[in-house]
């Protein structure tokens, strides 16, 4: 297990570099310089400008010192637009916001949808398999940014029950909307997954032995179907967490939450490159970091994966 | 041995069916699925020729209704905006055509490229099989597990946001998942006999790949081309919802949904409802597509 682990961690490491160093290069590519105004700027503020930044030394170096202390320091340099912020502000000030509903949407998203997706396998065919399928079909056609608009619609224009936007710190009423709004496309996909794989185990040979031998239907379904069944929803597990860090960006612009997607929408408008650059960054470790786990997990659970 | 013939007096007649019409016939049955179809050539037809059903432009702005949109600017037979105006006054049918019109291209093309480039590269990779194809699915996981939505955010900001960016963008990332299947299934066929008889009387790897593997990976292909036309469509909108994507004057679907969301509070809910249902129809009207597709052509699920 070890040496698994260490073999992935092998391969996650390298990739965050290059997606640093691939990032950062893009970023020099960029036509124009943050600083340029529509009036122009004197020569020699440009000149201090660049020297404040250390834009005047060779690139290499430059690449060097950034990615030298984003991985030594976690500091991602000062933002190009705010001059009295630095990335590591913007993420500290935005990130909780976005980790609180983006958890939340999470926990949300697994429960509810492997619940539903077990259930309706376990009544497969009634009425309930019937609504379920229903509700995770018509889920599936609505990703977050339609959700959003269509929830606020009708539970802040229409019913009037709660805040359309904003976070107060994070009050319940404020969490709702963008967690169903966010969780519910992932809820519909965990659900059908569950669902078919559930009907698969349900039929199989070890099922029925359990069964035979005159098992309680809660114990055959807990202790002997649900973890085998659990096993595709693992490996969804890691593109339903990068789809919800996506996802995150609408939701934050959106509901106004103060989260890290709004500055990062806000900083690719400005053209602020570090904060883009930075936030880039520290989603892609994320992935990669939550990649890694479920993968171990997966080795973990899977009896018939060696490593 | 020249006159031998078979007897074939004994077998039953008639035409032998193919795979293929055999999946069109189990495809005819699929109610669901027919009439994804036909939601589907509505609208085609509705981006193909809806321009020419109102007097109407999508650049034109209608001044009469400037100032008093909430009240005037609604869904009316009357003066011809079917559909109402936007918030600038223009001709909310026309610019539905206009939006129809590029999210269906973005998802076409997005497939189109993840068809051929997927395809070829993994069936590639299954066939040649060894160093290389670890090498090629090595880089393929490498891809997968970059946040691309951020890095394809990051190009569109760099490059300025232009639709073209966008096509390159999503083929840089649509291909991906398609090579993991092609490569799949290549690796179950390439040790079918007709493969190896293939390369028996000398046939070099290229020809097999194609006149063999290809032909064998279709069903599967299609299959997958149809599930990602939606998810190429809901990802371009993502973009454009964000005001990243296509920019004014063009527009999209998640152009319009954004448009319309941003001054539902004005309220105008005609700007968020005509746009948001024909991508939930689409959406709805491809997916049932690629499940009756899969029933039809994937021997493996009856």
């Amino acid at each position: 297990m070890t040496s698994y682990i260490l073999r992935r961690l092998l391969v996650a490491v390298p990739t965050l570099l290059a997606l640093i160093v691939l990032s950062f290069l893009l970023m020099e590519f960029a036509p124009g310089s943050p600083f340029a105004t529509e009036r122009g700027i004197p020569e020699a503020v440009m000149a201090n400008l660049e020297r404040e930044y250390g834009l005047d030394r060779p690139l290499w170096e430059r690449m060097a010192t950034y990615v030298w202390s984003v991985v030594t320091q976690f500091d991602f340099g000062p933002s190009f637009t705010f001059p009295d912020r630095s990335v590591n502000d913007i993420i500290a000030q935005g990130f909780p916001v976005t980790l609180t509903y983006g958890f939340w949407s999470f926990v949300v998203a697994v429960v509810v949808g492997v619940t539903l997706g077990a259930v309706a396998a376990i009544k497969h065919n009634s009425a309930l398999d019937y609504a379920a399928v229903g509700v995770t079909v018509g889920a599936q056609v609505l990703p977050n940014f339609v959700m959003a608009p269509i929830l606020v619609l009708i539970f802040t224009l229409w019913l009037g029950w709660l805040p359309g936007g904003g976070w107060r710190g994070g009050q319940v009423e404020y969490v709702i909307l963008p967690v169903i709004a966010l969780s519910t496309s992932y809820m519909a996909s965990i659900a059908r997954i569950t669902r078919s794989s559930m009907l698969d185990v349900l039929n199989a040979g070890f099922v029925r032995t359990a069964r035979a031998k005159g098992l309680p239907a809660h114990r055959v379904i807990l202790r002997h179907a649900l973890k085998p069944a659990l096993l595709p929803v693992v490996s969804y597990l890691g593109p339903a967490f990068v789809g919800m860090i996506t996802g995150s960006v609408v939701i934050d612009v959106f509901f106004s939450t103060g989260g890290i997607g709004q500055f990062f929408v806000n900083a690719a408008l400005a053209r602020d490159y570090s904060v883009i650059l930075g936030i880039t960054i520290l989603f892609g470790a994320l992935t990669i970091f939550f990649n890694l786990l479920v993968d171990v997990a997966y080795a973990w659970i899977d009896p018939k994966i060696r490593y | 041995m020249a006159d031998a013939t078979i007897d074939t007096a004994g077998l039953p007649q008639g035409k032998a069916r193919s795979l293929w019409a055999d999946a069109r016939r189990r495809f005819l049955r699929n109610r669901a699925a027919m009439a994804s179809a036909v939601v589907l050539v509505l609208v085609l037809l509705f981006a193909a020729f809806g321009q020419y059903l109102n007097q109407w432009s999508n650049e034109e702005i209608d001044w009469e209704m400037l100032g008093m949109i909430p009240e005037i600017g609604g869904p009316s037979l009357s003066n011809g905006h079917y559909f109402g105006v936007d918030e600038t006054g223009r001709d909310l049918f026309q610019r539905t055509v206009q939006g129809t019109r590029i999210s269906l291209a973005v998802g076409i093309v997005g497939a189109l490229i993840a068809v051929l480039v997927g395809t070829a590269y993994g069936a590639v990779a299954g066939y040649v099989g060894g160093r290389t194809d670890n090498v090629m699915m090595r880089f393929v996981d490498l891809m997968m597990s970059i946040p691309y939505m951020f890095v394809l955010i990051l190009l569109l900001v760099i490059f300025s946001r232009s639709i073209v960016m966008l096509f390159v963008g999503i083929g840089l990332i649509s291909w991906l998942d398609m090579a993991r299947i092609a490569r799949g299934q290549t690796l179950s066929i390439k040790n079918a006999d007709y493969v190896e008889a293939a390369r028996a009387i000398g046939v070099s790897g290229g020809t097999i790949i194609r006149r063999h593997i290809v032909p064998n990976l279709l069903g599967v292909i299609i299959v997958y081309a149809t599930l990602l036309v939606p998810q190429m469509i809901i990802f371009e909108s993502f973009i454009s919802f964000l005001g990243l994507g296509v920019q004014e004057p063009s527009t999209s679907w998640g152009a319009l949904i954004n448009q319309g969301a941003a001054n539902m509070r004005n309220g105008t809910p005609w700007m968020l409802g005509f746009p948001l249902f024909f991508f939930v129809v689409t959406l709805f009207a491809l997916f049932f597509l690629g499940d009756g597709l899969r029933d039809a052509l994937d021997p493996k699920d009856r």
